[in-house]
């Protein structure tokens, strides 16, 4: 019995030695989560969002459930809430599908969203809606009324943020609506956006909006107005540039109505250079892979036109220069139509019957991203000689020349002067240069420690296949880089994210 | 209180988890009563455990016949963070119970003849799925048995050779996502599985005893490499994007080698009194064989990954003390060194340096059979490391590091019978 009594005293002095040695088993000296982190000077308990698609999180050229729950604003929330921040609500979508239903019918101007299609029999990964019967209604979604932190409304421009009936279904058909706010407006058939983020008195917001003012002119290949010197909204066409005093005096409104309290802390973001995202920079001016042989034969065809070219501008040899359309073996630049050139069609007689606008692109033309699937095709399919770029020139739609994108930067420039003088006006309010971040992911990338995203359509990770918006780690960004503002801003220590743990594209 | 309550549970319940040793994926727990000495045993000769640890060794056994036969249940885990991105996980690893069974009989004055069944190598990582780097490992799990008969010559009775020759079977079970951002239109990340069972090779092991005093024991052991060479075993890739169905075309089969890598083990052993031994081993392990994990899969897939691990030493240090005729003590303590470069800590085997600190005891029951056990204590540091040589689908390279800290602590059973 001793024995086993010495066994049992053996046996439990060895549990303590264990016990002892697994209490030295510790965490990290500096474990993640016990950084001190802290919300500082700010105030997050009531953090309401107001702006763009951006805002709501859009990507993939659609609203859809992952993309809104990665949206920026809601990764703040989530990070805010570490340090004492409050609820954060989004008129979520009904799937992720992305596609909206007006009345129960699809819509497609409001398609499901892009995933890649990468079969390797493909000439080239190509960007495909996903298949599926989109549910979410836009028409009585059951969300009206409600109180929703994340005011992001796809397609708003800066004066529709404050327009009654932006939200009212009845204006849909006249477009003075959006069905995206059509959705989960408040009840009031006047209500505005601005009105509803407003009501809610936050005591922290983001206001990142203006991008639109510009985009849709730049996306739509500046085949709008650029409405510089009229002062009136509601004259403007959907891809209208916005005149920078109609934005400024919006954007002070705006500002105004989210800071009705003088306490109210917020971030106001300024508006990138759609120079540096991929619906810009994927598609090359010299687009056109030719050999020698087609070289020579499409120099034939377009010597007469060049030959007639020369003879009407003699007078003007710069504009003979840029407008003689000479292929070679190798890239060429494709040919497009410049409205801004010397119209010479009338010429009576022409020299030939093709005297029209047209000149091959330089590096200074910023061909959309969509031109990446048309140029090479056939403009008449039972004409050989038709290839659009090539044998046709790309339309006014499909690219951005010098004096569009001098149009767009100067209204773009104009724009951010205001949103940092609003920024610099209140103390409470910091000025977050988004266009800093776009264009670091354009020229150089980011390395976020355990990977890295740039700029590159479908491969980068930063952009989504709408080539506009970011994908979800290219929202993590975002919000990471605000997050900083934030934390230098507000002396707070918000915990940014892992950029990695998001997704980038989706592929088929 | 609690984690004292948690260890009782532990002790009592076994509920521990898994392996993190130093040295890659060797699981250096052969014989209960070499671990409470630090695993020291190339010169001890008290046990059948020789036949792993040095086979000349059986020829100086007391008894005619013996054998004995242990397991360790091993609990071991490692932390993951990275303070840059605020992220952090932990392995949730199984138990691991690597065994040693080890029989030798006297044939004659000359030569002893035994066979050992043990566990040297194996590795049970489980991290969260979908982690931070799991670009890199999901889970994994090496296993491997050797099987060895034995044979031992006296030449004298100052000095004995032995020679062993080892059937070995491994399995593995490893999964990884296959990039940091490839997902299907669901959103679900595409990874890759390969599974081999029964991959088999052999090596063989010889050692030298020399006893040239009655207090002093000198011995030398080599063991081969062997080279477990998986070839046309399955692997399934999953999660894959349609369109890329053709691409990575799954359930598919897949090529590749891992080493084991040889091992030369000097030591002594020194009676201090009838009663009192110390033991000192240096274990040199080849793990500089080890230079790339290559996975060549059937549907045109590979994925090449650079280890370039270094040679290392292990020092060990033991004693043992017979308190009475029943109960025997015994402690150690070793620098398990890894043979992991700079810029090659991959999570799969995320093991820096340690300092193991073991205990042991053996309970004599009766003349034929004693009872055996061991505790070990595996001390590592915090470390920050990170594996540099990532390839990615464009060529270029990346890497993923971050906080590294592992614990791990075994507790083993054995029975010893002599007849």
């Amino acid at each position: 019995m001793t024995i086993m009594k010495n066994t049992i005293i053996k046996l439990a002095s060895i549990s303590v030695a264990c016990a002892v040695i697994s209490a030295c088993d510790s965490d990290f000296s500096n474990p993640v989560g016990d950084q001190n982190f802290n919300s500082g000077d700010a105030d997050f308990t009531n953090f309401v969002s107001v702006g763009d698609s951006l805002t709501a999180g859009y990507a993939d050229g659609a609203l859809y459930l992952h993309g809104q729950n990665n949206s920026y604003p809601a990764i703040l929330a989530q990070q805010f809430a570490k340090v004492g921040g409050g609820n954060f609500s989004q008129p979520l979508v009904s799937d992720n599908l992305g596609g909206l239903l007006f009345g129960g019918v699809a819509n497609p101007a409001f398609g499901n969203r892009l995933v890649l299609n990468a079969d390797a029999a493909l000439p080239g990964p190509v960007p495909e809606a996903i298949e599926g019967d989109p549910t979410t209604e836009v028409i009585g979604s059951g969300l009206n009324g409600s109180i929703f932190n994340n005011m992001g409304v796809p397609g708003a421009k800066s004066f529709h943020l404050g327009a009654p009936g932006y939200g009212n279904a009845a204006g849909l058909g006249a477009g003075s609506a959006n069905p995206y706010f059509v959705r989960f407006s408040s009840v009031a058939p006047d209500a505005t956006v601005i009105g509803d983020a407003a009501i809610q008195q936050p005591s922290f917001f983001t206001l990142w909006i203006g991008n639109n003012d510009v985009l849709s002119y730049a996306t739509s290949g500046g085949i709008g107005e650029d409405q510089t010197g009229n002062f009136d909204p509601t004259t403007y066409g959907p891809n209208d540039i916005t005149d920078p005093n109609v934005f400024a005096g919006t954007y002070v409104s705006l500002v105004g109505a989210m800071t009705a309290n003088p306490a109210t802390q917020g971030m106001l973001i300024n508006i990138p250079d759609v120079a540096t995202i991929p619906y810009f920079t994927t598609v090359p001016y010299n687009a056109v892979p030719l050999d020698q042989a087609t070289a020579d034969i499409l120099n034939a065809a377009y010597a007469p036109y060049n030959a007639g070219v020369a003879q009407i501008l003699a007078a003007d040899p710069d504009q003979v220069a840029k407008r003689t359309i000479v292929f070679a073996a190798g890239q060429n630049a494709v040919v497009i139509l410049d409205e801004t050139l010397t119209d010479i069609s009338g010429v009576n007689p022409p020299a030939t019957d093709g005297l029209i606008n047209m000149r091959q692109a330089t590096a200074e033309d910023l061909l959309v991203l969509t031109t990446s699937s048309k140029i090479g095709t056939l403009a008449d399919p039972n004409d050989p000689n038709s290839a659009w770029g090539i044998g046709v020139p790309l339309v006014d739609a499909d690219v951005l020349i010098p004096s569009e994108i001098l149009a767009i930067d100067t209204a773009r420039t104009a724009y951010n002067v205001t949103i940092q003088a609003a920024a610099d006006a209140d103390s409470n309010l910091i000025y977050v240069d988004a266009a800093a971040l776009m264009a670091e992911l354009d020229a150089t990338g980011i390395d976020y420690g355990t990977g890295f995203v740039d700029s590159t359509y479908a491969t980068g990770g930063a952009f989504s296949l709408d080539g506009v918006h970011p994908t979800a780690r290219g929202y993590a960004i975002v919000a990471n880089s605000i997050i900083d503002e934030i934390n230098s801003g507000f002396n707070a220590n918000v915990p940014r994210v892992d950029p990695g743990s998001f997704t980038a594209i989706f592929v088929k | 209180m609690l984690q004292i309550k948690k260890t009782s549970l532990i002790i009592a319940g076994m509920c521990m988890s898994t392996s993190a040793f130093s040295g890659g994926y060797r699981v250096a727990l052969q014989g209960q009563q070499a671990l409470g000495m630090g695993h020291t045993g190339v010169a001890m000769t008290d046990s059948a455990e020789v036949v792993f640890f040095n086979p000349a060794g059986m020829s100086f056994l007391e008894s005619e016949q013996s054998l004995i036969a242990g397991v360790t249940l091993i609990s071991g885990d490692t932390e993951y963070q990275n303070t840059a991105t605020n992220t952090s996980a932990k392995t949730d690893n199984p138990i691991g119970t690597p065994v040693g069974i080890y029989y030798a009989k006297k044939h004659n004055e000359q030569f002893s003849y035994g066979i050992g069944l043990y566990t040297p190598y194996g590795n049970t990582v489980e991290w969260p799925t979908d982690w931070a780097g799991s670009h890199l490992v999901n889970n994994i799990e090496l296993a491997s048995i050797y099987i060895q008969p034995t044979i031992s010559y006296k030449i004298n009775d100052k000095y004995s050779v032995g020679l062993g020759l080892s059937y070995i079977s491994g399995n593995v079970d490893f999964n990884r996502n296959l990039s940091t951002s490839l997902v299907d239109e669901n959103g679900d990340r595409s990874n890759v599985t390969v599974k081999a069972d029964g991959v088999s090779s052999w090596n063989f092991n010889i050692g030298f005893l020399a006893k040239p005093t009655d207090e002093l024991s000198v011995g030398i052991s080599y063991r081969s490499e062997a080279t477990m060479e998986a070839r046309g075993e399955p692997a399934t890739f999953n999660n894959i994007p349609s369109s890329l169905e053709t691409t990575f075309s799954s359930p598919t089969t897949f090529n590749a080698d891992l080493i084991l890598p040889a091992e030369l083990t000097l030591g002594i052993a020194y009676d201090l009194s009838a009663s009192t031994t110390l033991a000192f081993d240096i274990n040199r392990t080849y793990w500089s064989a080890y230079e790339s994990l290559d996975i060549t899969f059937a549907n045109g897939q590979s994925s090449i990954n650079a280890r370039n691990y270094k040679d290392v030493n292990i020092y060990r240090f033991g004693a043992q003390h017979a308190l009475d005729d029943a109960f025997t003590l015994r402690g150690g303590i070793y620098l398990d060194k890894t043979p992991v470069q700079s810029g090659y800590f991959a999570p799969e085997t995320p093991r820096n340096d340690s300092i193991g600190l073991t205990a042991g005891a053996s309970y004599v029951v009766n003349d034929q059979l004693d009872l055996d056990f061991s505790l070990l204590f595996l001390m590592f540091e915090e470390f920050n490391g990170s594996y540099d040589h990532i390839i990615n689908s464009d060529g270029s390279t990346s890497s993923f590091g971050g906080d590294y800290l592992s614990s791990v602590i075994t507790l083993g059973f054995g029975i010893n019978y002599k007849f």
